[in-house]
């Protein structure tokens, strides 16, 4: 896909954007959603963060594949996040594909980024979401709130913007990438970068995208999302469409079938190079190293000293990706740095995505601490 | 002396009429959160909870309280010492793995720690085991020995020894019995439940 004309209203960031690498992108935008209405005092505002492959249609149809927005169950009129009470912020990453500044916007040449666009952190996401907030004239948020790479930007603001929100909602997600985490994006970008039709990232002006490679990461990346008794729940060992073995490489597994049907989805909306950048910030992050002198040291309670929001932490039972012991690392390096922590474990059958999912508990959690 | 708010268990309410307002409080324990909120909303403390149970520490959370799903046993250890003006433990002493280490824990992380446990040589617990020859199953230990987290059961006189054990000083202790306040003579005998607050 192109560098996507978003349908959103887009922020031109008014100046240079510095970035972690010690590069700094020129120009950038980006495009973003609001729900509600802004207080008078500008004190409601609510900043959701998006996933890995999330965007800015929180609670609002997505223009390319018309499904409702991705948090629909959690954001909106009486909903746990309430936008008859909140202004509810959800801005597409750096580094995306849905209008905001990426690798497949154009370049000052006139062509695209591609791989020239600078690799960029979750901090670096952060800064632009914040140079948003500045646009917006909001000082301090009511709560910014994230789920996975949503939670990472999350707890990247509390910890380098202290004074910009009240209030930090954390769920599934982590303080840093572990080495499983980044062994699993690696197959996926792996995967995009052999399909010979990544061509070195510039594929934007050929007929041919590196859509296989891309299939294959999300594939990759979706069995992470889910846990094995999930799978084994909603597929077992059954066939698709046949009553027996082929003894060939169909997808005969119903298995197999939906992590097609997955990958081939995702490469309609989402691109290829984005998600070499946006995997590769989230390998990068360590919010105790971005607190350290020491690469691959500090300690995480440092990030957080003086801290005077509000945390809570939730995570998932059945998340192997990011599961409760990465939390509560959180949840201890918060409490030794004085901060206000909630903590809850929930229990779920559906793994990593259950944040996503019908949940009760986790919507009375989400709507008691935003409140 | 009776405390004022009447909803509060009598243990919680001897617990809240002592702590100083404005006060950081740890509630080890806190259960639906009933004590931290009562901290919070009378007396303006800064309360902060643990709790193991998900589904109590869920309640806390939608109630707006600042509670951490924890193991008493094990996550003490990351708060920093004297953290806190108060640590409280409320009837989970006896439920420790170790609660001779546990209540180290709580005059580390508070200056002063309140700690309320049921009284195993309270006078009817005495007679179900003398007389009846089995575990005792009364109204302040309902549960039979066989499901009761009661592991560590333990009487006002043993609490006095380990408090002694480990050099801390009892500044105040109160005890109960049918749901109400009595005097210390005797209290081994006469308290169902007993509140110590402890400094060192």
């Amino acid at each position: 896909m192109n560098a996507a004309p978003s349908i959103s209203p887009v922020y031109a960031i008014p100046h240079p954007l510095p970035l972690d690498s010690g590069q700094v992108l020129a120009d950038a935008q980006i495009a973003y959603e609001t729900y509600g209405t802004l207080a008078a005092d500008k004190s409601n505002a609510v900043l959701v963060c998006h996933a890995l492959t999330g965007d800015q249609y929180l609670a609002s149809p997505h223009p390319i594949t018309g499904k409702p927005g991705w948090w629909e169950r959690m954001v909106g009129p009486g909903k746990p996040i309430d936008t008859n009470r909140h202004f509810v912020i959800c801005a597409n990453v750096i580094g995306s594909c849905m209008g905001s500044s990426g690798p497949a916007s154009l370049a000052p040449d006139g062509q695209p980024y591609a791989m020239r666009f600078p690799v960029i952190t979750i901090r670096d996401m952060v800064r632009g979401l914040v140079a948003l907030l500045d646009g917006l004239g909001i000082e301090r948020l009511h709560a910014v709130v994230g789920g996975s790479m949503g939670g990472m930007q999350a707890l990247s603001l509390a910890a380098n913007w202290p004074e910009r929100a009240a209030r930090v909602l954390v769920i599934a997600s982590t303080a840093r990438h572990s080495a499983q985490n980044i062994a699993f994006h690696e197959v996926g970008r792996q995967a995009i970068m052999a399909d010979p039709a990544w061509a070195g990232g510039d594929y934007y002006a050929s007929d041919a995208k590196p859509d296989n490679g891309l299939a294959v990461a999300r594939m990759a990346a979706h069995i992470t999302y889910l846990s094995e008794a999930g799978l084994t729940e909603k597929f077992g060992r059954r066939l698709q469409d046949r009553e027996a073995k082929g003894f060939g490489f169909d997808a005969e597994f119903q298995v197999e079938s939906y992590l097609r049907y997955q990958g081939s989805g995702f490469t309609r909306r989402f691109d290829a190079n984005s998600y070499l950048y946006i995997t590769r910030a989230m390998d990068y992050y360590d919010i105790a190293e971005e607190f350290s002198d020491v690469p691959g040291g500090g300690k995480l309670a440092d990030a957080f000293r003086g801290t005077q929001a509000r945390f809570c932490i939730v995570s998932f039972d059945t998340d192997w990706l990011y599961p409760t012991a990465e939390s509560r690392h959180v949840v201890h390096a918060l409490n030794a740095a004085g901060a206000k922590v909630s903590f809850v474990e929930l229990s779920a059958p559906h793994g990593h995505d259950s944040f996503l999912l019908e949940h009760d508990q986790l919507d009375r959690v989400v709507k008691g601490f935003v409140e | 002396m009776t405390p004022s708010n009447s909803n509060l268990r009598p243990d919680l309410a001897a617990i809240a009429a002592h702590v100083a307002p404005g006060s950081r409080v740890l509630d080890i324990g806190c259960g639906d959160g009933a004590l931290m909120a009562e901290l919070e909303s009378v007396s303006g403390c800064d309360a902060r909870g643990m709790e193991l149970d998900g589904a109590l520490v869920e309640r806390c959370v939608s109630r707006g309280l600042s509670v951490v799903q924890g193991d008493a046993n094990l996550d003490l250890a990351n708060y920093p010492d004297k953290a806190f003006d108060y640590a409280i433990l409320s009837q989970t002493l006896q439920t420790a793995t170790r609660p001779d280490l546990i209540l180290d824990e709580l005059l580390r992380v508070g200056r002063r720690a309140f700690v309320s446990f049921p009284n195993f040589a309270h006078w009817r617990t005495r007679a179900v085991l003398m007389f009846g020859g089995r575990m005792p199953v009364t109204r302040a230990l309902p549960v039979s020995w066989y499901e009761t987290q009661n592991i560590h059961h333990v009487t006002v006189e043993d609490f006095r020894d380990l408090a002694r054990m480990k050099g801390a000083k009892v500044e105040r202790a109160w005890f109960f019995a049918n749901e109400k306040q009595i005097g210390a003579p005797a209290a081994n005998w006469r308290a169902e439940f007993a509140v110590f607050e402890l400094s060192r």
